[in-house]
């Protein structure tokens, strides 16, 4: 497939290690943004054949982790209710809410359905006029411009059975809270490649000036990892914080203007409750008061309900880059993918679910 | 609190195994059915434990069982469920895979198949067009595999109660005396096969359900393979063992293999298999093949000096063109199914514990 | 984070007035819309992510990192390390 396999090609891999290997003098700790790109890294074993001096850490850039508990729990009530078709992506039916999950309310004869995208969700509202159809717009930036304009077309089609529960997350915010830790180790990082196709990298400027790091906007196929690496460490080998772009097929410093536009018209930023790392201010988006009769948490009116965390759970700091799953004393234990106790177990994008799916107990357990 | 006891070694030695009993689920879910981890626990905490039993327990894809005065053959048993959902599907249709997939079972392990029974379910206001359709389905596949459906039973439930029609077989064959293939059977150095493409019977099944539209019609795979495995057997008797990957994927089967026989699988990402349209499908989903369901495939574990001759016989037939071997058997990390990727770097393939889920991430 | 996949734009039409595709990936097409890669045409490539597709595919800048790794390979930078 093009596109794809050249930019898996173990080739390509093996050359830019080398160059990799080649400039590469001392100890960097580099995080990557995005769930998706854990998911490679893990894949892959690319932190394997990478030299000893890079560390990667893997930040809080997987949406289904992050979505805050009590917009599950609010979720799981709507879905509870008879009349309700909710529709979500197959990442969010095994997140434990307080009580329980999607997958487990279905089993209870609960009316809920995966979906590819907010599209399909709102065919189904058009075919079942009879049904409350609820989606469940969870994502960062990446899937707004989808959610944005279900929301348009519900409008404009007068789909008035059709409501969005929306969570979306800003990935910048989240930096800037990462890098303001006092514990923060991080010295540069691989910037969310989806995200900004959508909305540019312009707002990832002030956070390179403000706190000297170089951040290099990256892909998520090996090849553009890698790549995105080297142009890191060249970075830090020569003292500089820039911002680049490697994800340049399809990055602009702008973004997708029409994308930009359509999620200005139905979203406006408002704070959010990061699960794991708790409030981040202004760092999500809700629909704007024009489109509030979309909104499911206003149609349907659920109380909110008493929420519980693990105490156990270690997420937070997973999330910052501190520290690894395999840190945790729960992990792999009573925190499973199947038994999640938290955030980053939740999704297989959460770093400690990568983990445990490939099989990463220890560090190393599989030498090359 | 989840049951450790069939996750990979790997989990259990470094971390100690879980006392408490399997999972904390107190009714059935659909990852019940998916083939990989939770099916798993309720054959082990449910199902093996009312019903324990010598042949029972060794967990095998057919029963295989000494005849009194029967000296030449042991006789294959085997019963399987069929509850696919759309029932006509591109490729196929639940009688055809019913038959397809009550035959291998005892195919791969070596059994040559003599009848079927089938038992229907049908949920009431189901069209006999498509009965008929189904049940001339399962004849055409009986007839060409050389197999009879001596036996079969009819239940109505109400509508709503059943979706459409749930089909129950049991099939019976002979196994020559001799043959011995067992999951238990595999020793590092032997060579891991796969008789062609992984994952497309699952993505022809995905495709229609998600709405996917093609041209390239995503096509199930399902085929009976009793003639291709007697090929392997008949040219080589280096055969450890053979499974049919169904749900759970060729990483169930393999899962299952390393755990029985104690040992190692390592794979090599290069070499195994896949439709391009497959591969497309899989990614718009975010599905791996590994873990995505196949009806007309096996893998067969063979010892090293025997299977250039097994892949041989193998593309000799139409079921085995794309015959490749895949990986091998090691001593290292046993139990575990280990992937070198297309980068160089490895990874674990674990039993899928539920269904696989599309994603977005 | 997003799971993003590169297909082939094979047709486009209008619904409900927004700009539609029959996008290929590898042989399976699917639907896309493509409502905000207005000047995508049949055989140009597209980022879809959730059944959208969020920008065209450039070519060119593909091109970059393999050239890239060419020229340094004749300069000899990518000789392993003794």
């Amino acid at each position: 497939m093009k596109y794809l396999d050249e930019f898996r090609d173990g080739r390509t891999v093996k050359r830019l290690v080398r160059a990799i290997e080649r400039r590469v003098t001392r100890r960097w700790t580099i995080m990557e943004v995005c769930g998706g790109q854990t998911h490679t890294i893990v894949k892959y074993g690319i932190d394997e054949v990478l030299p000893d001096d890079i560390e990667l850490v893997h930040g809080p850039g997987c949406p289904v982790c992050v979505t805050a508990l009590e917009t599950l729990d609010r979720a799981h009530a709507i879905a509870s209710r008879p009349g309700v078709t909710f529709c979500s992506f197959g990442d969010m039916l095994r997140v434990p809410g307080s009580r329980a999950d999607l997958l487990q309310l279905k089993s209870q004869g609960a009316d809920v359905r995966i979906v590819y995208s907010p599209l399909d969700a709102l065919q189904v509202a058009a075919a079942n006029p009879t049904r409350q159809v609820v989606f469940f717009a969870i994502g960062f930036e990446t899937t707004a411009p989808a959610n944005a304009m279900a929301v348009a077309m519900a409008a404009r089609r007068g789909l008035t059975n059709f409501s969005v529960l929306v969570s979306h997350v800003l990935v910048p915010p989240a930096i800037a809270a990462i890098l303001d830790a006092p514990d923060n180790r991080v010295q540069a990082f691989l910037g969310p490649g989806h995200v900004c196709t959508v909305v540019g990298y312009a707002e990832y400027e002030p956070l390179v000036l403000r706190y000297r790091v170089p951040i290099v906007v990256t892909g998520f196929e090996p090849v553009d990892m890698l790549e995105g690496i080297l142009m890191t460490v060249e970075q830090l080998e020569a003292g500089e914080a820039r911002l680049e772009n490697q994800y340049s097929r399809v990055v602009a410093r702008e973004g997708n203007r029409a994308s930009v536009a359509l999620i200005h018209e139905i979203f406006e930023v408002c704070d959010r409750k990061w699960r794991g790392v708790g409030a981040i201010p202004e760092s999500g988006w809700r629909l704007r008061e024009a489109y509030r009769d979309f909104d499911a948490e206003r149609r349907f009116d659920v109380k909110t309900i008493e929420t519980s965390e693990s105490s156990v759970c270690i997420s937070g700091e997973i999330l910052r880059g501190l520290k690894k799953p395999h840190d945790c004393p729960a992990f792999g234990r009573d925190c499973t993918p199947d038994t999640p106790l938290g955030a980053t177990m939740v999704s297989s994008e959460g770093a400690c679910a990568a983990y445990f799916h490939y099989g990463r107990m220890a560090q190393p357990v599989i030498t090359t | 609190m989840s049951d450790h006891t069939t996750a990979p070694t790997l989990v259990r030695d470094l971390l100690g195994s879980c006392p408490a009993p399997f999972n904390g689920y107190d009714r059935v879910l659909l990852g019940h059915g998916s083939g990989g981890r939770l099916s798993h626990d309720l054959i082990t905490g449910v199902f093996l434990p009312a019903l324990r039993n010598a042949v029972l327990e060794r967990l095998e894809d057919q029963a295989t069982c000494a005849v009194p005065g029967f000296a030449d053959h042991r006789l294959a048993l085997t019963t399987d469920s069929f509850v696919v959902r759309p029932i006509f599907f591109p490729g196929g249709d639940i009688g055809r895979l019913a038959v397809h997939g009550t035959i291998n079972d005892l195919a791969v392990g070596g059994a040559r198949p003599l009848f079927l029974t089938a038992a229907f379910i049908l949920e009431e206001g189901l069209s006999l067009d498509d009965l008929r359709r189904v049940v001339g389905s399962m004849k055409a596949a009986a007839d060409e595999a050389g197999v009879v459906i001596v036996a079969g039973d009819t239940k109505v439930v109400d509508r709503g109660k059943g979706d459409q029609i749930f089909i129950t077989t049991t099939a019976v064959g002979l196994v020559p005396a001799g043959r011995a293939l067992s999951a238990g059977n595999a020793r590092p150095g032997d060579r891991v096969i796969v008789s062609g493409t992984i994952g497309d019977h699952g993505m022809a099944i995905m495709s229609v359900r998600e709405g996917l539209e093609f041209e390239t019609t995503l096509e199930s795979d399902t085929a009976a393979l009793h003639e291709l495995t007697e090929a392997m057997l008949q040219a080589s008797d280096g055969i450890r063992a053979m499974r049919d990957p169904t749900r759970g994927g060729v990483s169930s089967a393999l899962n299952e293999i390393a755990i029985a026989s104690n040992v190692g699988v390592e794979l090599i990402e290069t070499t195994i298999p896949v439709r391009e349209p497959v591969r497309g499908a899989c990614e718009i989903l975010g599905l791996d093949p590994l873990y995505v369901a196949n009806e007309g495939k096996l893998v067969a574990i063979v010892a090293a000096a025997a299977a250039d001759v097994v892949v041989a016989a193998m593309r000799e037939h139409p079921l085995g063109r794309q015959a490749s071997i895949i990986g091998e058997i090691t001593s290292e990390h046993p139990r575990t199914v280990v992937l070198r990727s297309v980068a160089g770097g490895a990874r674990v393939v674990p039993m899928l514990a539920g269904e696989q889920l599309p994603r977005i991430c | 984070m997003c799971l993003g996949i590169p297909g082939r734009v094979i047709e486009t039409f209008r619904e409900h007035g927004i700009l539609m595709g029959k996008v290929d990936f590898g042989g399976v097409k699917k639907r896309v819309c493509l409502d905000h890669v207005a000047d995508a045409a049949p055989g140009d490539y597209v980022l879809v992510h959730v059944g959208f597709a969020l920008a065209k595919i450039d070519e060119s800048e593909a091109h970059r990192v393999f050239e890239f790794l060419d020229s340094m390979e004749q300069l000899g930078e990518l000789d392993e390390i003794p």
